[in-house]
């Protein structure tokens, strides 16, 4: 028999701001543990909450940007359950009345686009974080307690690993895009968990759905959903059936591992906030922060494919971050050609900075430093080997590529005289060489080519040298 | 006229973690059906015209600027809980 493959997503995302979501305490990642904490957050006795503003802008301009229909009234409400995380035995999050809803990503996958529909887009405040130890205790920090999160929860539209992952990261690049969140999963300001099902293809019914949890990055997010098909797959044409339970992704062994069965005791009581106030959101505010949303990345890219002619891989890769695109505009504005500049940040740049895992902005490379370097490029004053050179100073340690060039004495030499004495120095001490390319070793043209880079610390004219020294040769 | 049963006055109990004895419950139940009855004069009431409100009070849009003014001192906090460790709370480890 053959499954259909039915998944939905639910994407927690933490919302930027300086303060938390209901009380004035510092929201910041990685301070000491239980530095950022308030009394409103931790539930002493008689505090009340008072709602973000900021929050409830990056709730809108998020469900804006995930072509969500904002809410004209929208109100908070407590969901109930006990757990050390937790200090006031309910989060404060919204039930009936989400933020945002009836919206949709487009993505592509093996050159299909399709759209994945966003059920709802919602604000609720983070917990805190336990960490378990081996001695049967586990220590709480509540510094993450009351921090501003959005919940995106997709309908149940992704059919493949490959679309849940495709999903993810067009998803990240349009949070990014917008500024509210650093969508970095590595610090868990993006989370996501899975709800997978499978069906025999043509039915319409859904299956039994297993939540998986713990899935850390995007790579696993799309094995997890692989493994967990595969077991439903083989637990189903065994005659089993499959439990609505919630697993767990190892990621050492890949496979995933029953948590907790779901029963009737998972009841979260909902009930309207009584602490807050409803919020209403008029035109006026819904325009003031729709102006606020950056062109986000497939606008980006039609406009790289349509106006810079580049390449359609090109336009993806670039448009994937924030940082590289902006950095990409830049360079362009700065006066170098759009193609060179792709090439060099997908090339030479994306290799650096993945191999010393570092962030574009950390590096002492500048838009204006690199568009130096290309212009110098395609005036043919150095060649791509000296600019190899040239970027390695500029990513390192900044500057104008011409300065670098100057000072290290990199010009390329173009001059015709200057090359062709050496090209007859290198011939007068090769005549071997000579002979055998007469002989038709085509090699022995590389070889001299070689000596004749050397001779000139790679800065001869590549194009031009391969001219001469055939002339040269032929006169002999 | 009495529809709760003992059961599910226990089985909310357990919801909210509070422990309850038979005669408890069975006092509770006969509680919480008058309040019940008491609530569902309100159904009665043609609400078709209305929107609905979750707060009592007309107030919305009561939002605060995002600036962080204020924090709790951790020593402080740690004096009032049973067990700490390295400036975190201790508990037993629940999954």
């Amino acid at each position: 028999m053959n499954f259909e493959t039915v998944v939905g997503l639910e994407v927690h995302v933490e919302l930027k701001t300086d303060s938390k979501i209901m009380s004035p305490a510092h929201a910041h990642f990685g301070a000491e543990p239980n530095m950022n904490i308030h009394v409103i957050d931790l539930a002493y006795p008689g505090v009340l909450p008072v709602m973000n503003e900021r929050a409830v802008d990056f709730g809108m301009k998020a469900a804006m940007a995930l072509n969500c229909e904002i809410a004209p009234v929208t109100n908070f409400d407590r969901k109930h359950y006990f757990y050390p995380d937790n200090p006031k035995a309910y989060q404060i999050s919204q039930d009936d009345r989400p933020i945002g809803a009836n919206g949709w990503v487009e993505i592509e996958v093996e050159g299909k686009k399709k759209k994945i529909r966003i059920e709802r887009v919602h604000l609720e405040e983070d917990a805190g974080k336990l960490t378990h130890t081996d001695e049967g205790h586990s220590l709480v920090d509540l510094n993450r307690q009351g921090t501003p999160l959005i919940e995106i929860v997709t309908e149940a539209d992704v059919r493949s690993p490959e679309e849940a992952y495709a999903f993810l990261e067009k998803l990240k690049a349009i949070i990014q895009y917008t500024g509210v969140s650093d969508v970095r999963m590595e610090e868990g300001s993006l989370r996501c968990d899975a709800n997978i099902s499978i069906r025999p293809f043509g039915q319409e019914q859904f299956g039994t759905k297993t939540e998986l949890k713990n899935l850390n990055s995007f790579n696993f997010v799309r094995r997890g959903i692989a493994y967990e098909v595969e077991r439903q797959e083989k637990v189903l044409l065994s005659g089993g059936k499959i439990d609505q339970e919630t697993r767990r992704y190892d990621e050492a062994t890949g496979k995933t591992l029953l948590m907790r069965v779901k029963g009737p005791a998972n009841d979260y009581r909902f009930i309207p906030e009584p602490d807050l106030t409803d919020i209403h959101i008029d035109e006026a505010w819904i325009e003031r922060v729709r102006a606020e949303i950056p062109e986000l990345p497939d606008a980006r890219k039609e406009r790289y494919i349509n106006e810079l002619d580049l390449p359609v891989y090109d336009a993806m890769v670039l448009t994937l971050t924030k940082d590289m695109s902006d950095f990409f505009e830049a360079t362009v504005a700065a006066g170098a050609d759009a193609k060179l500049a792709s090439n060099w940040l997908m090339g030479e740049v994306s290799g650096y900075l993945n191999a010393e895992s570092k962030e574009l902005d950390a590096t002492a490379l500048t838009p204006e430093g690199l568009a130096s370097m290309i212009k110098l490029i395609a005036d043919g004053t150095i060649s791509s080997k000296i600019a190899k050179k040239v970027f390695k100073e500029l990513i390192e340690n900044g500057g104008d590529a011409a300065v670098i060039v100057k000072e290290k004495g990199l010009v390329q030499i173009s001059d015709e005289g200057t090359l062709r004495t050496i090209v007859t120095e290198t011939l007068d001490a090769n005549e071997q060489s000579i002979e055998d390319y007469k002989n038709g070793k085509e090699r022995a043209v590389g070889f001299l080519v070689g000596q004749i880079m050397k001779a000139t610390k790679g800065q001869a004219n590549p194009p031009l040298v391969n001219k001469i020294l055939l002339e040269e040769i032929a006169k002999r | 006229m009495t529809q709760l049963t003992i059961n599910e006055v226990k089985r909310h109990a357990g919801l909210a973690r509070l422990a309850m004895t038979d005669a408890e419950a069975e006092m509770f139940a006969g509680q919480l059906d008058d309040i019940i009855g008491f609530a569902n004069v309100l159904q009665e009431v043609d609400t078709d015209q209305i929107a609905p409100m979750t707060h009592p009070l007309p107030l919305y849009n009561v939002l605060r600027k995002d600036i962080p003014t204020d924090a709790l001192d951790r020593e402080e906090m740690l004096e009032s809980v049973k067990e700490h460790e390295a400036g975190q709370i201790k508990v037993p480890t629940i999954i």
